[in-house]
């Protein structure tokens, strides 16, 4: 148990630098987890702390101890992998105990950790067969079971739902999320998926191209994005960005089409400067279908193109300045393709991006 | 028509067609292997002998088999075959594991070294014999001659003619030739290995050691009992390398099974009692492929469907 600094952390190989100088301070007992798209750097920053990459630059301390020289076995982690990576040769016991009996404990020390990492996870049926002999879901928790008899100063988890069917993924998630609040430890964990970042984590580390867009809880994440990736990666169906130009009180966009500014970011913009709108499908609703309909609102009448039922909601498809935009309609109603509906957009949800740095307004 | 209401012939009813269609090959095999096989474990019951061939109906009973059982050079033979057989053996895999993890490492040039490591293989062995014969010549051989240039040794080593010194210049022979059989097979382990089980060992507290012991070793096991399986076959029927570079000399000791019993078959002509050592020498081989075949039945049990 421990907490974990990234300070000014760089990744090359050879002349390509892939994770470019991230600083992240990760607390005791917390759980971080590292979204983005493949190729952000998210799980190369995993295996640098967990020694499996060199740092090309900076330092990475677990504990009050720099590590960047320590190998592996001498930094006190865990990891858990994509796939798995259970030995083969080994039955679940051997693998759970493996470590223990590697670092020389006594056989009646490895018996009892072992025993209770498998009652944790609900392995004591399965503790003589081999991985070969195992569901995907079984695979999963003898690798979590091995993360934990160690007694770690930190967990690492290298997507480690992504090889699993969607209903098991689920329920593995919530294993997880328990398993944190049973075990405390700090936790470092790495996901392209944007649900599992938001249900499990204390806080969330969103990357891009090697950088660390934003960093803060998932609500903070959610509700106050701080550029236009990170509000169209978080939040799913993704937020409705639509470029436009302010002019006066009101966006306007490409196709004369105008909305009013939000009262609350008025003073943050200037007259004429390019800007992105933003909003997520739940704040564009049908009168009456909405979950916040008080505050500032923008009516508009739009024509529904497409419905897709949910069962508490549906997702309606409709077009607003030429560009496909999603909404909600909760309590829903059945809708017909090509129907016009008297819609509400709540304003005071919505969001303001520059449109030449994609930044939020609400920075500046 | 006729036939058809009393019953067609049996050899034309459905069930005797597998028969009939694998007939050519169950008679090949027949001719060509079973005859010849229960031919000479006749042979090897008749104090057959190949100058006299009326001999071939005397039969002996098991006067052959307890005459060689009460042998001394028989046994001898058959003892330094197995001593043989496991040196080369063991020297032949942890050479060939060390080229194998070697070669692993290497990221370029691994497909051309790769290829001039199955050189050796491509002589045969009558050739790599004489190349050794020549070598090790005491008078003429360049190993002496390098070793007198050198000054490591101002006599001449008796490298062919030296009881041990003979063995092992025919091992050495033996093993320059095939130790890529086992690195070959045992690379192809390492390039089917996957890389997270090596990695969750170095995070679980392995030294690099531990990992090749612990995870690399297991995993590459059942690519060496294949090797071994196929190299014990090779080994147990020398006679090629031995016949050519001793001729089982120097008074018998180099003498292995094979040598033997090409030399109590056609030198003494005494074919039937050959033949009974030869059947005695294949069990031997049988014993060694069951064993190593045994072992990579259990090593591959766990390969299964293990991702």
């Amino acid at each position: 148990m421990a907490e974990i600094a990234l300070h000014n952390v760089v990744k090359n190989y050879g002349k390509l630098e892939v994770v470019h100088g991230i600083n992240l301070n990760i607390e005791h007992n917390e759980f971080v987890v590292l979204v983005g798209p493949s190729g952000c750097g998210k799980s190369t920053t995993l295996r640098m702390i967990a020694g499996l990459e060199e740092i090309s630059d900076g330092t990475i301390s677990i504990g009050s101890e720099i590590v960047n020289e320590l190998p592996p076995r001498k930094r006190n982690i865990s990891m858990v992998f994509q796939n798995y990576a259970l030995y083969p040769h080994m039955s679940v016991r051997d693998n759970l105990g493996f470590g223990l009996k590697i670092a020389k404990q006594a056989p009646d020390v490895i018996e009892e950790r072992v025993r209770e990492a498998a009652d944790v996870l609900g392995l004591g049926d399965l503790m003589d067969r081999t991985p070969a002999e195992l569901s995907g879901g079984q695979r999963q928790r003898v690798a979590m079971g091995r993360a934990i008899v160690r007694n770690p100063q930190a967990f690492l988890f290298d997507e480690p739902l992504s090889n699993l069917d969607a209903k098991l993924r689920v329920q593995m998630r919530t294993e997880i999320k328990k398993l944190h609040q049973k075990v405390k430890t700090t936790v470092v964990y790495v996901t392209h998926d944007q649900v599992e970042a938001m249900t499990l984590a204390d806080r969330i580390v969103v990357m891009k191209d090697g950088y660390i867009e934003q960093v803060g809880s998932p609500m903070e994440v959610f509700n106050h994005p701080v550029n236009t990736f990170v509000a169209s990666f978080i939040g799913s169906p993704p937020m409705n960005l639509i470029p436009g130009a302010i002019d006066g009180d009101n966006i306007r966009f490409s196709d004369g089409a105008h909305i009013s500014v939000p009262t609350r970011l008025k003073d943050k913009v200037r007259n004429g400067q390019e800007i992105i709108f933003g909003f997520r499908p739940d704040d564009l609703t049908p009168v009456g279908h909405g979950i916040n309909e008080s505050g500032q609102q923008a009516p508009m009448k739009l024509v529904i193109t497409l419905a897709e039922l949910l069962g508490t909601e549906t997702i309606l498809y409709t077009q607003i300045a030429g560009q496909e935009i999603l909404g909600k309609m909760f309590d829903p109603r059945d809708i017909h393709p090509g129907e016009e509906l008297n819609m509400n957009l709540s304003l005071d949800k919505a969001h303001l991006f520059d449109g030449a740095t994609g930044k939020s307004v609400r920075l500046d | 028509m006729s036939n058809i209401a009393k019953g067609v012939p049996f050899w034309r009813k459905e069930q005797f067609t597998p028969f009939i269609l694998l007939s050519p090959a169950i008679l090949t095999l027949m001719f060509v292997v079973l005859l010849p096989l229960l031919f000479s474990l006749y042979t090897s019951f008749t104090g057959y002998r190949l100058i006299r061939p009326e001999s071939l109906y005397d039969w002996v009973g098991f006067r052959n088999y307890e005459r060689i059982f009460s042998n001394k050079n028989f046994w001898i033979a058959f003892g330094r075959t197995i001593l043989f057989l496991t040196i080369a053996l063991n020297v032949e895999f942890i050479l060939g594991l060390g080229i194998a993890l070697l070669i692993n490492r290497i990221t370029w040039g691994q497909r051309t070294l790769r290829t001039f490591m199955m050189f050796p293989m491509m002589f045969s062995p009558i050739l790599v014999g004489y190349q050794f014969k020549f070598i090790f010549n005491d008078n003429i051989g360049i190993l002496n001659n390098a070793l007198q240039a050198l000054g490591l040794s101002d006599g001449a080593i008796p490298w062919l003619v030296d009881k041990y010194l003979a063995m092992f210049s025919i091992l050495f022979a033996e093993i320059w030739m095939s130790t890529s059989v086992f690195a070959i097979l045992l690379l192809a382990g390492l390039f089917a290995m996957p890389r997270d089980p090596l990695e969750a060992a170095k995070v679980d507290g392995c030294n690099a050691w531990q990992v090749f012991r612990h995870i690399t070793l297991p995993f590459i096991m059942p690519f060496a009992f294949i090797a071994m399986t196929i190299r014990s076959l090779d080994v147990a029927r020398a006679y090629d390398i031995v016949d050519v570079m001793t001729g089982g000399g120097p008074a018998g000791r180099t003498e292995l099974l094979w040598t033997l019993i090409a030399r109590v078959g056609y030198d003494n002509s005494r074919m039937g009692q050959a033949n009974a050592m030869a059947y005695v020498s294949i069990l031997l081989s049988i014993l060694f492929t069951y064993y190593f075949f045994t072992k990579l039945l259990a090593a591959r049990k766990y390969m299964g469907g293990a991702e």
